[in-house]
């Protein structure tokens, strides 16, 4: 394959920035759900 | 046997968001597997067009995450003494919408490199890409301004109305000005596709993935929103009965 390092960082910058950003949004939902009684969450 | 207990009030997550996450993961590995080794190189870009199957649907997704933050916002405007859900909603599309913008513009600043042999150019496409994606920087910054809610409500809806009026400049940019970007190969105005079938299936399994993914992320992001806005509202509550009881002892 040829310019295989310009086509690799484009994947592993789109996946990796939507990994990081589901992390970070599990991790901030987990800190706020512990606060939050579960009658306040319309979802449960 | 060991049984794994799991307490769902830790999380935003249901049963349907898990399946969705599930659907996005294989979307996006399918679409990994494809755009770098099932799809054929292309005959004049030969193998850069892999950058395609990522670049267009994140752009395409970006475009709807900003109608989407435009129409909720309209009908948080028109429904304001109702409900904050719809701003959250907004709020949650427009963090979505940045974050693909963000991917368009840098597969897109490598691709260019391979194809045009430079990153960056100041060309009609790219410029007003460059510009949407400030103004929603921008409309995610006024979001984080100090006020309440509802403030925030306000101030964020109108902006997101004039915003989404950009989306069809970017999108027509290739029609109106003498552009170095390529015109639209699928969304053109002739209705001539002209892609090979198994790259254009590809391309649309990439648009599936980014579409499955834009839904897990904005409903996380709101429902984080909503958390957010509880905990908000409760320490003002809390911080009012405090000032009031002290007021009463003095």
């Amino acid at each position: 394959m040829k310019d295989v390092g310009f086509i690799a960082l484009s994947y592993g910058l789109t996946v990796g920035s939507m990994l990081v950003f589901a992390i970070l949004t599990v991790r901030r939902a987990r800190t706020l759900s512990r606060s939050i009684p579960d009658r306040d969450k319309p979802w449960l | 046997m060991t049984t794994i207990t799991t307490n769902s009030s830790r999380s935003t997550g249901t049963r349907a968001t898990r399946v969705l996450g599930v659907v996005a993961i294989v979307l996006m590995t399918w679409v990994v597997v494809s755009g770098l080794f099932v799809t054929p190189a292309d005959a004049v870009q030969l193998d850069s067009v892999r950058i395609m199957y990522v670049h267009v649907p994140s752009a395409w997704i970006a475009y709807l995450a900003f109608i989407t933050t435009g129409i909720a916002s309209g009908i948080s405007v028109v429904r304001r003494h109702r409900s904050l859900g719809f701003d959250r909603v907004a709020g949650a599309s427009a963090e979505v919408g940045v974050l693909f913008m963000a991917i368009t513009l840098v597969t897109g600043s490598l691709w260019g490199r391979l194809t045009w042999g430079t990153f960056w150019q100041w060309d009609p496409r790219l410029t007003t890409t460059a510009f949407l994606f400030v103004t929603y920087v921008g409309y995610l910054a006024i979001r984080r301004l100090d006020a309440t809610p509802q403030q925030r409500a306000r101030r964020s809806s109108i902006l997101a109305l004039l915003a989404v009026l950009e989306i069809p400049l970017v999108h027509f940019s290739v029609v109106l000005w003498r552009s170095l970007h390529q015109e639209a190969s699928v969304l053109n105005t002739d209705g001539d596709v002209r892609l090979d079938g198994l790259m254009l299936f590809t391309l649309f399994s990439g648009v599936l993935a980014f579409s499955a993914a834009f839904a897990w992320f904005v409903i996380h992001r709101q429902r984080v929103a909503a958390l957010d806005d509880l905990r908000l509202t409760s320490g003002l509550d809390a911080a009012l009965v405090e000032r009031r009881a002290e007021a009463v002892t003095q």
